[in-house]
């Protein structure tokens, strides 16, 4: 005779596998896989209906280090492989692990077109604005002037901003988190996995080896206060030691300029209130430059129906004859 | 009138003839004058009255070229008989000419005495200049040697819409009727269903209707009671001696369509994801396979034909059946994509409608030079099935087949079919889809010793075990993967052995596919002529003709191309010789003579077209002897 016992609840370490993981250590790779194993085991995710699909790359290893469904593809096209996935069955949860030189530069394409069908994924891109796994050339997302073995004068190539990217592209869901701010960066992947529909997640990454520091701009201890705004549906866009700081729509130059509350006269009502489903305003909070701060969580959230759910719209069963398809039309008898 | 069509070269010098219970006929205007419709609306009278019948439409790459240019002209050739049609025919008994530029570019297939229709009213200054005449051709006695029937098409037309209320350019769009209308009387052909068509098509507008039925009326009428020579009259061509069945009427690309569909019935599947980028001339069975829903098919157009290829390889690892489909370029840009199934050992169909290459080439014309590019065409060694289509219904088979393979072998299957087979139709007696073949698919559900990468001993497949299945989480990749766990692996015997069983995997299809058979004639002789695709009617009708003649010639046609028959190398040292006809430089034959190192001969021809029967037929007279008992008509 058997009992049923409810099912014991998952650790995030239940959701590891059992290989060696292969970043270099101390990578930002190690700090997200840690999320990424926490967030599924507080949505009580299954590992059975979990697949984690990604292109090629550091950050692309990715889905070896889990024990859920992986597929490890080819460069850049991740997102087409994984629509191909939900495609097969909606029903299960499809996460696309990618990075900057991936998702921004070969598989450009891809993204795009994956964000502007909305198809249902968690879409995690780790910009870490270099080429790692080649041994660290300049990457879509680097900023001019960066020194590598292909730009040995600095580079000469504008960025692409990654958020900036996604909103264009149509996406209806971007937002963006730091490596090792795990407990942000969690509720961000929370939020990108309650949305149905291509959920963007940018997350600021550091490698240490080739790129080491590039962000410290904005996450070092000593100026991350100053330098970071985490953004809140609903709330005012404040930041800086005591919350003193904020954002105040210029209309008349049409921007988002930095105020102190109780300089100028500056009153928190002429603090911008953070509308995720805005988004001219999270264009805006993308589009950020220092030294205004760097905008980090949910900058935009609108769903719509998802690409799957309008696929399968009209249910999933069966039910045409093989005989009625081959004699529909004209037939004879002879 | 005859209907025999001159067999010329080699062919005629030894006094051979076609029967002449067949007849080609083709209908060639502007991109704009509805040749396509009315050829297909012949097509099917022709195929209700049982003829047996072979089409092909020859259209342009732009979509609606100046009008009265050389470069756009469209045209529909349809080859029907009482007898077998394996082609679309090589000479024209009958030419439909709406133009000057449809005359200039296709009076040179009409055979000596043929019947040339043409639309004297659209034969202007203007047009004939545009064609590139000097001089009127139905002035100068430059078409004495055939049958000229100049009408005012256009004019006759008006007529049969007198106080209608047509605009003249909807009466101007009605002509092919008047000529499809003149071409049904000269074969004796019923209206019935084409009149029917008419109501339905236009069904909204009764005016239009009306009119087109009164065109369609008036050109037969016009072959009734007109004043022709004597001798034209109409030609009935009575039923071909088929197989009873209920028959119908089938493209390529509807065939490949249903075949899919067909064989994911047979594999039990309940979902094939059909991922595709739209390109010519592959388009249509995208066309064709969106709105079978019902049946268990979705259809995704991508992005790209990368993403395309991408989308079905993940709907395989989903647990559904990944197929995608394109022409040469697009196949190009799919080969990396083909790695990962390879590597990864994913069911999956890639469906290469081929056109003259390299690079865009010649998209609305046929070829078969992807053959290397479907056994060969990847980094690495990366071996993949590769089968191909004979004939348009012959792809319902072929399709099933991939389904088959790709199912029971964990593999990517290249099914190769060409421009003319996916645009060509043909009759198709409809199967019994209880006498289907069935080969259900037994997905991986035992979590019990599971390993992704542990085969099965007799087919070296591994096992598909789909996501959402408990206990079989798993990950698989493009790097080498562990020879059981399918982690990474970077030890080089694994490599080494998995190279080897991936090689071994796809060799070992040969023991379960069926030994190469002879199409025609003996298992032995003086020559074999060795087919692959949509070369099989060329082939067929020419080796025919010549074992008429007495010469010892056989027909091989080959269905799988990678792995080969088992037997095919024995079988052709039974051969003197061995030619290959290829619409390429000489692809299968390398292939041959590189597997079995026998004497194959290279017969090409890359000029965008089907081979003439007449071609290979003067090819195997060259090669063969004339035999004193020999029984040549």
């Amino acid at each position: 005779m058997t009992t049923a016992t409810a099912p014991v609840p998952l650790q995030p370490k239940d959701f590891a596998s059992d290989q060696e993981v292969r970043w270099c250590p101390g990578c930002g790779d190690y700090a997200i896989l840690k999320a990424v194993q926490k967030v599924l085991a507080e949505l009580g995710a299954s590992r059975e209906n979990t697949v984690f699909v990604s292109g090629i790359g550091c950050s692309s290893r990715f889905p070896y280090y889990m024990s859920t469904y992986g597929f490890h593809t080819v460069h850049g096209r991740a997102p087409a492989i994984a629509t191909g996935v939900k495609l097969a069955n909606p029903a299960l949860d499809v996460w696309v692990m990618t990075g900057d030189g991936d998702g921004l530069s070969i598989g450009g394409n891809h993204m795009l077109h994956v964000l502007r069908r909305n198809v249902d994924l968690q879409i995690i891109l780790f910009n870490n604005e270099i080429y790692g796994l080649t041994k660290g050339q300049y990457s879509p997302t680097s900023r001019q002037g960066t020194r590598s073995p292909t730009s040995p004068a600095g580079s000469i190539e504008r960025p692409l901003s990654a958020a900036t990217f996604a909103l264009g592209a149509g996406g209806r869901f971007v937002a963006r988190g730091i490596d090792t701010q795990q407990g942000p960066l969690v509720e961000v992947l929370k939020r990108a996995h309650a949305n149905r529909g291509a959920s963007f997640v940018e997350v600021f990454q550091n490698c240490l080896v080739f790129n080491d520091g590039v962000f410290d701009g904005f996450t070092d201890r000593k100026v991350a206060e100053e330098r970071q705004i985490h953004v809140e549906h609903g709330k005012p866009l404040l930041y800086g030691k005591g919350r003193q700081k904020g954002l105040r729509l210029n209309p008349a130059a049409l921007t988002l300029e930095t105020v102190t509350l109780g300089e100028d006269g500056v009153t928190l009502d002429q603090v911008m209130v953070h509308d995720e489903t805005n988004r001219t305003l999270a264009g805006m909070l993308a589009a950020l430059e220092g030294p205004a701060p760097v905008a980090l969580g949910v900058l935009y959230c609108a769903p719509v129906t998802s690409f799957t759910s309008a696929v399968y719209a009209g249910g999933e069963a069966v039910t045409g004859e093989l005989d009625a398809l081959l004699r529909q039309g004209k037939t004879w008898e002879v | 009138m005859s209907s025999s069509s001159s067999v010329p070269g080699a062919a005629q010098a030894a006094g051979l003839s076609v029967p002449r219970e067949q007849a080609v006929v083709r209908f060639a205007g502007d991109s704009g004058d509805g040749m396509q419709i009315t050829g297909a609306r012949f097509a099917m009278e022709t195929a209700l009255a049982g003829s047996d019948l072979a089409t092909f439409p020859d259209f342009p790459a732009e979509i609606r070229a100046p009008i009265g240019t050389t470069f756009g002209v469209s045209a529909f050739q349809i080859h029907f008989g009482s007898v077998e049609v394996a082609t679309a025919g090589d000479d024209l008994d009958v030419l439909v000419a709406m133009n000057p530029a449809a005359l200039i570019t296709n009076i040179s297939d009409l055979r000596r005495g043929g019947i040339v229709i043409v639309d004297k009213g659209a034969f202007t200054e203007r047009n004939l200049t545009k064609a590139g005449y000097t001089a009127n051709p139905l002035e100068d006695g430059s078409l004495s040697d055939f049958t000229i029937l100049p009408l005012d098409i256009g004019r006759l037309t008006e007529a049969a819409v007198a106080g209608m209320g047509l605009t003249s350019k909807q009466t101007g769009r009605s002509r092919n009727m008047w000529a499809l209308g003149l071409v049904l009387w000269l074969y004796d052909r019923d209206r019935q269903v084409t009149i029917d068509w008419i109501t339905k098509k236009f069904g909204k507008d009764p005016a239009i209707v009306e009119a087109n039925v009164a065109v369609l009326n008036a050109g037969h009428a016009f072959g009734e009671t007109a004043e022709f020579p004597n001798f034209l009259r109409p030609v009935p061509i009575g039923p071909a001696p088929v197989e009873p069945g209920v028959y119908r009427t089938v493209s390529g690309t509807e065939a490949l369509a249903w075949g899919l569909v067909a064989g994911l019935r047979a594999a039990g599947l309940d979902r094939m994801v059909f991922a595709g980028y739209p390109i010519t001339p592959a388009s249509p069975i995208l066309h064709a396979l969106t709105g079978l829903r019902a049946h268990g098919v979705v259809t995704f157009q991508a992005e790209d034909e990368i993403a395309a290829i991408g989308a079905a390889i993940g709907a395989s690892f989903g647990g559904a059946l990944g197929v995608t489909s394109s022409s040469g370029p697009g196949i190009a840009l799919k080969t990396e994509a083909l790695g990962l199934a390879i590597a990864t050992e994913l069911p999956l169909i890639v469906i290469d409608s081929q056109r003259a290459g390299p690079s865009t080439g010649l998209p609305t014309k046929t070829e078969q030079s992807d053959l290397f590019q479907a056994v060969l065409g990847r980094n690495g060694d990366a071996p993949m099935p590769v089968i191909a289509a004979a004939t348009p219904s012959d792809a319902f088979e072929v399709a099933i087949e991939a389904v088959r393979l790709a199912t029971k072998y964990m593999t990517p299957v290249f099914l190769l079919t060409d421009g003319y087979l996916t645009n060509a139709a043909e009759p198709w007696r409809i199967p019994d889809v209880t006498t289907l073949p069935s080969f259900p698919v037994a997905f991986r559900t035992d979590p019990e010793g599971f390993q992704p990468f542990v085969r099965d001993p007799a087919t070296l497949a591994r096992p598909w075990a789909r996501p959402g299945t408990p206990g079989l989480e798993h990950r698989i990749g493009g790097i080498e993967r562990d020879a059981g766990s399918g982690n990474i692996s970077y030890d080089p015997d694994n490599h080494a052995r998995m190279t080897e069983t991936r090689a071994a995997k796809v060799a070992g299809i040969a023991a379960d596919i069926p030994e190469q058979a002879v199409a025609q004639g003996e298992e032995e002789g003086e020559l074999a002529v060795v087919g692959w695709g949509s070369t099989f009617g060329p082939i067929h009708m020419a080796v025919q003709r010549a074992r008429l003649a007495g010469r010892k010639v056989s027909h091989i046609h080959l269905r799988y191309i990678s792995p080969l028959p088992r037997n095919l190398g024995d079988l052709l040292r039974r051969f003197d010789r061995v030619l290959v006809p290829e619409m390429n430089n000489g692809q299968l034959v390398m292939l041959l003579r590189a597997a079995y190192l026998v004497p194959a001969e290279r017969f090409s021809q890359v000029n965008g077209k089907p081979f003439k029967v007449s071609t290979i037929l003067g090819a195997i007279l060259e090669r063969t002897r004339e035999h004193p008992t020999g029984g040549a008509a």
